[in-house]
């Protein structure tokens, strides 16, 4: 325990003594965390409309105008040409175009029924798939509203044609839509959280296994193996004050994400760093992990920069885990992001409590036991 | 041969005279020694090597195989305080959606949230009492459809799921206010199957040029800096153009390997389109990797030590070019102040071009502005550069 | 006198090299030790097995009276060790590296504190007690890393190359500090390349290709070689093709 004492002052010594580590600690995270959070969204912006009409009625014109109102598409441009919106769709200008074919206005007073031709410029599939369901919903909402005659051009299609649409008083399901937790669909309240899950395992899987390297590369680990520290002392001094500090990095978070980003904090905020607490445990064994394996601290850099891409990736940090297949499924159950992902977005945005969450809680106690088990053996067997 | 001095005395034209031909082969000669010695470095460092060379076929994987937005399976509750034989028939149609399963039928609400909170439903479905009375009467009936909204995007997407079964449903029953249908016929160009490795594949290119042109250059021109045989090799008979060549030709092969070997993947396995000109893609590639070789001299050339270098690499280079490029995350979503930030990442000008190139098949006609930014901005850097190496060791 | 360091057969294979192979010998308490050979002679390997840093394939040593295998922590507690790289930390101070030591190896505050001011009195670095030891001269390093490889009073002191790189002068204070240790009975590994300092060690052991290929007092060893001096003994061993099969010590 004395001996602990004396290397846990020698590490908070030399990490406040590093001006770029303490940049990294303190300063970084704050950058970090404005940055990423707005950067880090795939929240669909309005998207631009080629309107190409070649109707040039009404009903035509509300088409559009009913697109533009929703504040989901935006009017940017238009012309009687199908070919200089596909140029103007080639050159990123616009992000749809919409074809309304000459007589939509006839067939919809002859038939009940008219089709309009949306084209998207599909790169970003994900978000044309959205854009898709929100197209659809306005033009099936404009025909309801059209059917009920409750709308001005109703009279101008009564008007231009002789067969008046029959207006039945056939009754309709009234759909109330309600978002709960957010309301407001703001992406940043979602992405937050998980957002400071990256944070603080940057700080402990990274520098874990830099401070470790470092000590290799200087000599001083073989200094401090041919004393008579024990092993779990010397891991312990390691993993303490990086502990700590990852600890601190996700109380200055929170406060930047409470502060900056309104984030709703409902559940219990001890829940987050009991949570915390346990998740550590595995994201600094496995820098530990790194850090036997490697040699110099630009391979700890590479290693771990690959390794947390595929775990974030395969998270559910951006995109959700119940849409991936199978396999990628049942990889995101041992992956210990996954399980603090889920965990502090419920604690947070939901107001979880400990009985909802305590199977993420359960699984981060196993992953860290394992981990931070297999990383001390690891050490062991490489400084033997 | 005289020993060069150049880097020292700032002299710009020597710097990038060649000298006579004999010379000139004979440096060659020298230089070939010092590409293979760099090579060797390369090819010694397994670690880095494999990861190198995996990570980017990982990802190809990764974004081919496993994320997706797409949700299909929706984990609906159902509130239904007095069952009728229109909730029923509703519930049922819920029930053999193949995208919906129904996890919870209660006659109150106060089961929703702990199912929300435990994450063990994404959405509510609460019938109104005297629902089916009202269908029959005509008078609107009346159905409430809570979505778990924590994750907006998902939640909006199911949300017109469900509306189309409840569209469906109307139309069925002939209960449709709906006497006017207007048809929307969606054509997904570029991209029709709405794939997310077709998107992800273009900046994928950017992300291995960037990771091993400027990040690479930047940590190993440091760590020769840090060790002291840059100077050795500053002092022998070598320009300063061909130690910059000879640190730059095996990262620019290497990369240039990479991507073939991610294109390959991407259009063997996933079947992502190749629309435009090869010739174009690959010269847009080693201009946007000279930009990043340019920017890894500078940042070595900055920077005192190894860990400041990476560092420098990862917040002027990993960062802006991964995150505000529109590699993965749409640029047209970030805020306003951010956006301006945008145009320093020379990622963010690639990218447009490979996309533009790979998926919508356009040519120089379309994508001039963004090679002319380029090319600016190599000439720029590469100016920096140099003017900055030779500062330093003056 | 007993022996300091016993070594009976210690072997070491990496795959199918033989770093160390197969050697024999003791050091009695007191002894300077001069540890000789080429680079990639095994001598580095030899050292780490002695002080637990890497386990023998075979055979066995012990340290100060412990078995380096079975009683590595006996070892660890009566050694002390300074690298041919400097390993004392450069973003701590003078101070602060002598405390942290002094903690490790069980010293009581006051012990640390006396042992500290005895120390720095006689490196003559009052002013640079609160220094980072990055700022400090190499032979200053080196002097205050051998310093405080003895702060807690180690049966013996492994040193490994600990003139590397330093000024004729430093060197020769930096032999004066080792003369001193020994004298208070302290036993001292030491291995070099400088082959001047090893006429000061009391014996030498030459390694070739992970044997000892010659070992006693410096007289004896180039008497042997009937050379005119150690450097051309070195020569004779270590020249390619012309190692005579040599009987040990």
């Amino acid at each position: 325990m004395r001996v602990l004492r004396f290397l846990l002052r020698k590490e908070f010594l030399q990490i406040f003594r590093d001006r770029t580590i303490v940049g990294m600690l303190f300063v970084m995270p704050v950058i970090q965390l404005l940055i990423l959070a707005n950067a880090v969204t795939f929240q669909v912006t309005s998207a631009r409309m080629y309107v190409v009409d070649e109707d040039h009625s009404p009903v035509s014109r509300g088409v559009v105008s009913r697109l533009a109102a929703s504040g989901r598409f935006v009017r940017s441009e238009a012309s009687p040409s199908t070919a200089r919106g596909d140029s103007a769709m080639l050159d990123r200008r616009v992000d749809m175009i919409v074809v309304i074919p000459e007589g939509f206005a006839r067939d919809i007073v002859a038939v009940h029924r008219g089709s309009v031709q949306l084209i998207f410029n599909a790169e970003d599939g994900a978000a044309a798939g959205v854009m898709q369901s929100y197209a659809s919903a306005i033009l099936a909402r404009y025909g309801t509203e059209l059917g009920a005659g409750t709308l001005p051009v109703q009279s101008a299609i009564m008007s231009s044609g002789t067969n008046p649409v029959p207006t039945r008083g056939a009754a309709v399901i009234e759909v109330r839509r309600r978002g709960w937790y957010n309301p407001n669909l703001d992406y940043r309240a979602y992405m937050v959280p998980g957002i400071l899950v990256v944070l603080v395992t940057m700080i402990g899987t990274l520098l874990t296994a830099m401070n470790i390297v470092r000590e290799k590369e200087a000599g001083t680990l073989d200094q401090l193996n041919v004393t008579p520290i024990k092993r779990s002392t010397f891991i312990a001094a390691k993993l303490i004050p990086l502990w700590t500090i990852a600890m601190a990095d996700l109380a200055i978070g929170l406060v930047v994400a409470r502060l900056v980003f309104h984030v709703p904090m409902r559940g219990s905020l001890l829940l987050v760093f009991f949570a915390a607490t346990i998740y550590l445990i595995g994201a600094l064994g496995i820098g530990l992990w790194i850090s036997t394996v490697v040699e110099t601290q630009q391979q700890a850099m590479f290693v771990t920069f690959a390794l947390l891409m595929v775990y974030l990736l395969m998270s559910g940090l951006f995109t959700p885990v119940r849409g991936m297949p199978m396999w990628a499924q049942w990889s995101a159950e041992i992956n210990p992001i996954a399980h603090f992902v889920a965990l502090m977005r419920s604690v947070l945005l939901k107001g979880s409590g400990l009985r909802d969450v305590a199977g993420h809680l359960a699984a981060l106690g196993a992953i860290g036991a394992a981990a931070l088990g297999i990383a001390v053996r690891q050490y062991h067997k490489s400084s033997a | 041969m005289k020993f060069s001095y150049s880097w020292c005395a700032p002299d710009r034209r020597r710097l990038f005279s060649m000298g006579n031909p004999q010379q000139l082969w004979r440096r060659n000669s020298a230089v070939r020694a010092f590409i293979v010695k760099e090579m060797r470095h390369i090819l010694r460092d397994r670690q880095t090597l494999t990861i190198l060379l995996l990570l980017p076929l990982a990802m190809v994987v990764l974004f081919g195989f496993a994320l997706r937005n797409d949700i299909t399976d929706v984990r609906v509750a159902i509130v239904d305080p007095a069952p009728d034989p229109a909730t029923i028939a509703l519930r049922d149609r819920f029930a053999g959606n193949p995208r919906f399963s129904i996890v919870a039928i209660s006659p109150t609400n106060v089961g929703v949230e702990p199912l929300f909170r435990r994450g063990d439903a994404d959405m509510a479905l609460e019938f109104r009492s005297g629902f089916g009375e009202s269908l029959a009467r005509g008078t609107p009936a009346r159905l409430l459809l809570i979505g778990d909204a924590s994750d907006p995007n998902t939640a909006s997407m199911m949300a017109a799921y469900a509306g189309a079964v409840i569209a469906g449903y109307q139309s069925a029953i002939g209960a449709t206010g709906q006497s006017i249908q207007i048809v929307p016929q969606f054509r997904m160009k570029y991209n029709p199957t709405l794939e997310s490795v077709n998107l992800f594949v273009p900046g994928l290119i950017a992300l291995v040029l960037t990771l091993i042109t400027a990040l690479m250059t930047a940590i190993s021109l440091s760590r020769e800096k840090e060790r002291g045989t840059l100077e050795i090799l500053l002092v022998s008979p070598l320009r300063p153009w061909q130690i910059i060549l000879g640190k730059v030709l095996p990262y620019l092969l290497l990369a240039f390997g990479n991507v073939v070997t991610a294109l390959l993947a991407a259009w063997a396995v996933f079947h992502v389109p190749f629309r435009g000109s090869l010739i174009l893609l690959l010269v847009s590639s080693v201009l946007y990797s000279m930009v990043g070789l340019a920017l890894g001299v500078l940042i070595a050339a900055l920077t005192s030590s190894q860990r400041a270098a990476m560092l420098g690499a990862l917040v002027g280079t990993m960062l802006p070019n991964t995150l505000l490029s529109g590699m993965i995350f749409p640029i047209a979503s970030l805020p306003g102040w951010l956006r301006p930030i945008t145009y320093l990442a020379p990622a963010r000008w690639f990218i447009v071009i490979a996309r533009g190139i790979m998926l919508r098949g356009v040519g120089v006609a379309y994508l001039w502005r963004e090679l002319v930014v380029l090319t600016v901005m190599l000439v720029l850097l590469f100016g920096a550069a140099v003017r900055s190496f030779n500062a330093r060791l003056a | 006198m007993s022996s300091a360091i016993e070594v009976r057969g210690l072997t070491r294979r990496f795959g199918d090299f033989t770093a160390v192979d197969s050697i024999t010998f003791d050091i009695q308490a007191g002894e300077v030790f001069g540890f000789l050979g080429a680079n990639g002679a095994g001598k580095t390997t030899a050292i780490k097995m002695l002080i637990g840093l890497l386990a023998p394939t075979s055979g066995n040593a012990s340290v100060a009276g412990f078995d380096v295998v079975r009683n590595a922590d006996e070892v660890r507690r009566h050694i002390g060790y300074m690298s041919q790289r400097f390993s004392l930390y450069e973003d701590l101070t003078v101070r602060e590296n002598i405390t942290l030591y002094g903690g490790i190896y069980g010293l009581t505050d006051a012990e640390i504190r006396d042992r500290a001011t005895a120390l720095i009195r006689e490196l003559q670095l009052d002013d640079a007690i609160d220094a980072r030891v990055a700022s400090l001269p190499l032979g200053w390093k080196q002097k205050l890393a051998f310093s405080v490889a003895m702060l807690h009073r180690p049966t013996v002191v492994f040193l490994d190359e600990p003139t590397g790189g330093v000024d004729p002068i430093t060197r020769r204070q930096f032999w004066e500090m080792i003369y001193g240790e020994a004298e208070r009975g302290t036993t001292v590994f030491v291995t070099t390349h400088y082959l001047d300092e090893a006429e000061y060690c009391d014996r030498i052991s030459i390694m070739v290709d992970g044997r000892i290929a010659a070992m006693g007092t410096p007289g004896e060893v180039k008497q042997k070689f009937s050379a005119e001096s150690l450097d051309e003994v070195f020569v004779q061993l270590v020249r390619p093709g012309s190692t005579p099969t040599l009987q040990h010590g």
